[in-house]
């Protein structure tokens, strides 16, 4: 029955990779016009490719090349003739091939879609059922370092290429994927009214996963209602919060906004475009500024005092829910070394100095009018973008599961996980436990700890954990054959407390 | 001063890592099971595929070489206590100022000779987890005799790759000669619920053979003949201490010791599961054979051997285990059958497999001891209670600050609170009435 499922489960995952393919594509006047919404770039491009025009394309693949480089020397043609200010820097691609395209995914998209959802339901359902519903409840990671999949195996590289380059085309070349856009545009349509954009589509891919890979979590950690609480706590913001009520906002003429999104991991949030959309809006604009403020200067240190950081990172945050229910499997592969430590703090809070520098200039610039840089903000903006929000955050953050943890993003990358971390560090009631002398250096605690925290070296000791890193998962606690740590908030100054017991410390004088 | 240590265990490192911390002696480790220290609690770990061999490895390997703890690799055939040198099984000899023994335990034969037969075997070193790979491969059914705690280890190792187990028992219930009767028979169902088979008051008789040596079936004392590919035997361990038998250091099942853990010979020391108390502390044991007391020992010798004189006080007793998904917490007194003078209360909640067993005194009524199955509690309090001897009423009252279960479990309190109270109530009534 598991291999049924494994089996329902692929043929979901060939299906929803079929829609990409076999599909034709007509550039006509009306795809063209309805996807570049810039006249004069109108007036350029329409000459230049009518070429293409009602000729019927069987391949994505020569629609975007023809498409692309009627456009390239178009601009060629235009600079040759030094007509600087027709070059189009806009790309349009992606817009005209979901415009253009006229195959069965444009006209069988909710049928195809249901079928998809059902096949992975089903798949994931059998699965499930099969693996959890005849064992007593209890953690087991029976197996995960045989696994093909979650030891690294051929199937996890496999695994981690197909993610990354899921992530470079999402961020890079949506054009390639514009078939699964059409197939959730109707989605979008009830939902907020919109034409659906790859970001929508991100969205609902990324809300499937934690829905479906959240039911495994709460039927892996029966018997653990800490691990089944957040789980659900994770589910829900993620449904309504970044995905169903952001829409909403947009139905409603709104800026879209994801109230549990908190600068410096929402590094837009000052950007200018924002900060105008904010406060040209109505009273829920402004509520939005100063909600997002709010957030950051009370939310996070108030927050993360009284019960550390994991109220945000495995409660709360989307990349945090993503890793906690998608990323599950893979957390035994991050990482203990101390190199690795030393790494992560060099690293994370370099980005935390560099995002924030990049705000300062960006409200500076802002606030003088512009005087100080002009728009070259938007250059750092997309330096920024570009190699921490999408690659980091992205390509590595997601793509490596499978061969660094489910937490290499939030762990070597995230400046708010950094900013949690300093205040939990230094400020807060959290802890971690440990029981007196009761361990027995197992390690399974530090082996299924996702932020590679040696947790053993600490336990071992009687010593309480305190770690800036520490995402508060409770894994650890969970896994521990010998009932050794408890996250806990109490008092500060019993924070650091180190009680080996057993040997009476005044007899060993 | 130049101090070998035959052993890299718990115990041999234990004593070298607290000699480092408060000294600049020359500290060398021998041991012939791996170069490196490993937690031998989780070789079951390894096998379920829950965790690889670099994982139970407490110290990364660089840390032996930064403290400069010299490791070296061999088996120590032979001592000469006269010349102060270690004769190595690669014909090297290393000469030790203070010599430490931390040799560890070796599993127990039982009446049948097994060691010959091809898949039968124990579970104690990496080796036999090794060997244990090979037996295992490919098999379907298995048998374990020795109803202790590598016994359940093992039976779980084995279901965790879809082998079916039938697990042989002394006992009238499993471990039911540590654990009183209800904790043990609710381990017992627990087991038994995993679809491992359990045959009480069981014990082996013979071991049946096929044509190639291996083991195909045994037969127990009840006349059955159980078809098995697979036979564990964890009947226990005992001192590994044949290689020094017939020389000067004085043995009897152990190392024979005191409580600054020096040996009949000059200079020589000897701790962990290889040491044996020559007059322990009443109610304490000869020997030692678990990780927590091969830890203090090792803490204690450390600093006899840095001359600050130090007698071994276990001080209250306390371990831990998991049965398959239950696990079990014990600190101080919680004998299988009790003396006149203890009693205690206990809770279960049978369907959640969890509970709860206060011993006190009766005399008295204060308290000595716990016993917890499916509930997590605290070591420091528990220990407090029973070393300032707490009268079993006010540990009621706040049974709360001793519960570690993490957040959002569900908690009992209320419910064993209302129990005991009667419990104790009606007790002293029926007594009152005898009198
Ligand atoms: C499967 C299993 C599970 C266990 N689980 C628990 C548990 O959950 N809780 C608990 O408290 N205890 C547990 N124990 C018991 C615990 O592991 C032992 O009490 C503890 O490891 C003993 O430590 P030690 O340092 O004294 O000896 P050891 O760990 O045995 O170390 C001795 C080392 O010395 C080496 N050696 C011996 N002779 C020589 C020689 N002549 N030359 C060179 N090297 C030599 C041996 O190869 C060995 O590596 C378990 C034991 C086993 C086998
Ligand atoms: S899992 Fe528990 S017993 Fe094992 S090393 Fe960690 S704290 Fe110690």
């Amino acid at each position: 029955m598991m291999n049924a499922g494994i089996v329902i489960m692929l043929m979901a995952l060939a299906l929803f990779m079929s829609t990409l393919f076999g599909n034709s594509y007509m550039l006509t006047s009306r795809s063209l016009y309805l996807s570049v919404n810039n006249h004069e770039h109108l007036s350029n491009i329409e000459p230049a490719v009518s070429w293409m025009k009602n000729k019927n394309y069987t391949s994505l693949f020569s629609f975007i090349h023809d498409f692309r480089e009627s456009v390239r020397s178009f601009n060629r043609s235009s600079k040759e003739a030094k007509m600087w200010t027709d070059i189009i820097y806009a790309d349009y691609t992606f817009k005209v091939v979901k415009n253009s395209c006229t195959g069965w995914v444009r006209y069988h998209k909710f049928p195809l879609l249901l079928t998809i959802l059902s096949l992975l339901v089903t798949g994931a359902g059998l699965f499930l059922t099969a693996k959890y519903y005849h064992v007593p409840k209890g953690i087991k990671n029976d197996h995960i370092f045989f696994s093909k999949v979650t030891a690294r195996g051929l199937f996890g590289i496999l695994l981690g290429s197909l993610l990354i380059l899921f992530y470079i085309v999402l961020y890079f070349r949506p054009e390639y994927i514009a078939p699964w856009v059409i197939l959730v545009s109707g989605v979008s349509r009830l939902l907020s009214g919109q034409e659906a954009s790859q970001w929508f589509l991100y969205g609902m891919l990324y809300t499937v996963a934690v829905l479906v890979m959240g039911v495994r979590m709460l039927l892996k950690y029966r018997g653990n209602r800490y691990q089944q609480f957040r789980t659900v706590s994770v589910i829900f913001f993620q449904t309504s919060f970044a995905f169903i009520i952001p829409e909403i906002l947009m139905a409603l003429n709104q800026p879209w906004y994801d109230f549990k999104n908190i600068w410096p991991l929402n590094y837009s949030f000052f950007y200018d475009y924002n900060l105008h959309s904010y406060t040209s809006g109505a009273a829920l604009g402004w509520f939005m500024l100063f909600w997002g403020i709010a957030l950051i200067v009370l939310g996070v240190p108030v927050m993360t005092y009284f019960y550390g950081k994991r109220w945000y990172c495995s409660w709360v945050c989307g990349c945090g829910g993503l890793a906690e229910t998608l990323g599950d499997p893979f957390r035994q592969l991050s990482s203990k070394t101390l190199r690795s430590w030393k790494i992560e703090r060099w690293i994370v809070h370099s980005v935390l100095v560099l995002v924030t520098i990049m705000t300062i200039v960006t409200l500076v610039n802002y606030f003088s009018e512009y005087k100080l840089l002009g728009h070259e903000t938007r250059i750092l903006h997309r330096i920024y973008g570009f190699f921490i929000g999408s690659i980091f955050a992205g390509v590595v953050g997601t793509g490596f599961y499978p061969l660094m943890g489910n937490r290499v993003w939030c762990r070597f990358g995230c400046p708010l996980a950094a900013y949690l971390g300093l205040v939990q560090r230094f400020k807060s009631r959290f802890r971690i436990t440990t029981n007196g002398g009761q361990c027995i250096s197992c390690g399974n605690c530090s082996t299924y700890c996702e932020m590679g925290i040696d947790v053993r070296w600490y336990a071992q000791r009687g010593q309480n954990i305190v770690r800036s890193s520490c995402v508060g998962c409770g894994v650890c606690s969970a896994v521990c054959p010998r009932g050794v740590l408890k996250l806990e908030n109490a008092e500060e100054k019993t924070r650091f407390a180190f009680h080996p017991i057993g040997v009476k410390r005044e007899k060993v004088s | 001063m130049h101090i070998v240590i035959i052993g890299n265990g718990i115990t041999g490192i234990t004593t070298a890592r607290h000699l480092r911390k408060h000294s600049g002696h020359e500290i060398t480790v021998i041991s012939s099971e791996s170069k490196f220290f490993f937690s031998r609690t989780a070789l079951m770990y390894i096998y379920m595929g829950h965790m690889k061999f670099e994982h139970t490895k407490p110290y990364e390997d660089w840390f032996w070489k930064k403290n400069r703890i010299n490791l070296v690799h061999a088996h120590v055939d032979n001592i000469d206590f006269e010349k102060k040198q270690c004769w190595l099984n690669n014909k090297e000899r290393i000469s030790y100022d203070k010599l430490v023994i931390a040799s560890g335990s070796k599993p127990n034969n039982i009446g049948i000779s097994f060691q010959k037969i091809k898949g039968a075997q124990g579970l104690y070193s990496m080796q036999d987890l090794e060997l244990m790979e090979q037996n295992t491969k490919g098999i379907s059914r298995a048998v374990i005799v020795g109803g202790g705690l590598i016994g359940i280890e093992m039976a779980e190792m084995l279901h965790s790759r879809g082998i079916h187990v039938t697990f042989l028992v002394m006992e009238k219930s499993y471990w039911n000669n540590v654990l009183p009767w209800e904790e043990s028979q609710m381990i017992t169902r627990h087991i038994r619920h995993h679809g491992i088979e359990v045959k009480l008051e069981t014990q082996l008789f013979n071991i049946l053979q096929d044509d190639r040596g291996r083991v195909r079936a045994v037969v127990t004392d009840q006349d059955e003949e159980i078809p098995c590919e697979f036979l564990g035997v964890t009947a226990g361990v005992s001192p590994n201490v044949d290689f020094i038998r017939n020389s000067d250091v004085d043995t009897s099942r152990g190392i024979l010791v005191n409580e600054y853990f020096e040996t009949s010979a000059m200079d020589v020391y000897a701790a962990g599961d290889c040491a044996e108390f020559r007059n322990p502390v009443p109610g304490q044991m000869r020997i030692e054979q678990l990780w927590y007391t091969g830890k203090m020992q090792g803490e204690v010798l450390a600093q006899n051997l840095l001359g600050n004189r130090t007698a071994y006080n276990r001080g209250i007793w306390f371990n831990s285990a998991k049965f398959l998904n239950v696990e079990y917490q014990t600190y101080g007194q919680v004998p299988a059958v009790f003396p006149q003078s203890l009693d205690s209360l206990f809770w279960a909640n049978e369907q959640e497999e969890k509970c709860i067993r206060i011993v006190y005194d009766k005399e008295n009524l204060s308290v000595r001891g716990f016993n917890l199955l499916g509930i997590r509690y605290r070591h420091e309090v528990c220990e407090r209670w029973i070393s300032e001897q707490r009268k079993v009423h006010e540990v009621l009252t706040h049974l709360r600050e001793a519960n570690f279960d993490p957040e959002f479990f569900r908690r009992y309190e209320k419910e064993m609170t209302a129990q005991f109270e009667k419990e104790i109530h009606s007790k002293s009534k029926s007594e009152s009435a005898l009198v």
